[in-house]
């Protein structure tokens, strides 16, 4: 379609590239990348689980991942997801029964579960640090 | 050919919605169901933070452990593939890929929940 025979220039919806990143929209996105990682990360506890129920060798080289620095990098990023995922899936069912859909309180929302993902994540590490 | 179709037949599933609420609303229900046992799951992790083999397998053998990572893993799987599909349908235009990929999803979630099942039976019962 040309420009030329439009009769009226209506507004565009701005598309991605040109739309300022908000809160609201990186929180959207983000919860739907964390499920995604999430569902990895199920994959590597069915191989934990199994890899128990298996020989010596195997939980030893399942082990040995975890505890490497690659291993280690992948589980806390999983504790993030995790509880990023959780946090914002008990946001959006807040939203599904019809609460807290005005902006400020999305907002709101937004940066609680921001909060309380960084502070879950950092302090199950640090009680698991702790309790070696 | 004839077609002995009769015309509501002909256009029920071509809307946008497709099934409707179903899909969304299992979403929900797995969702609701995946708040406790993620907590317990984590809780759990922290409590015994079971590092050795034999440490893993006395953990996992215990019953509750059984009932609840069971639970947590076979509820996960079906919201996992819920949410994948999703992706899927919104990235993947190509409709055989589409639907290829989706069964895939399915196929993996059921096989590994299955495969954790027989897992934690063979720590539990197996000697």
């Amino acid at each position: 379609m040309s420009t030329a025979d439009r009769p009226v220039s209506r507004p565009l919806s701005p598309h991605l590239q040109v739309y300022r990143p908000q809160l609201t929209s990186m929180l959207s996105i983000t919860h739907r990348a964390t499920g995604v990682a999430l569902a990895v990360g199920l994959v590597w506890l069915v191989v934990w689980v199994c890899a128990a129920a298996g020989s010596a060798d195997i939980y030893a080289g399942v082990a040995w991942f975890n505890g490497s620095i690659l291993g280690r990098i992948f589980l806390f990023g999983w504790t993030a997801c995790l509880f990023y995922h959780l946090f914002n899936g008990i946001r959006h069912l807040f939203w599904d029964a019809g609460y807290g859909l005005e902006l400020k309180d999305a907002y709101a929302s937004g940066w609680t579960v921001v909060g309380a993902a960084t502070i879950c994540t950092i302090g199950s590490w640090l009680i698991a640090g702790l309790m070696r | 050919m004839a077609d002995l179709r009769s015309p509501v037949a002909r256009v029920r599933g071509l809307g946008s919605a497709k099934d409707g609420t179903h899909h969304w609303w299992l979403q929900r229900v797995t969702a609701v169901a995946l708040v406790p046992l993620v907590v317990w799951f984590v809780v759990s992790l922290l409590r015994f933070a079971p590092e050795s083999q034999a440490a893993a397998r006395a953990w996992l053998a215990s019953p509750v452990t059984m009932t609840m990572l069971i639970l947590a893993i076979a509820v996960g799987f079906w919201h996992a593939a819920l949410g994948v599909q999703v992706v899927i349908e919104d990235y993947v235009h190509a409709e055989g890929w589409r639907i290829g990929l989706d069964m895939a999803v399915k196929f993996i979630a059921a096989a590994l929940t299955v495969a954790s099942v027989v897992a934690l039976f063979r720590i539990a019962f197996g000697g």
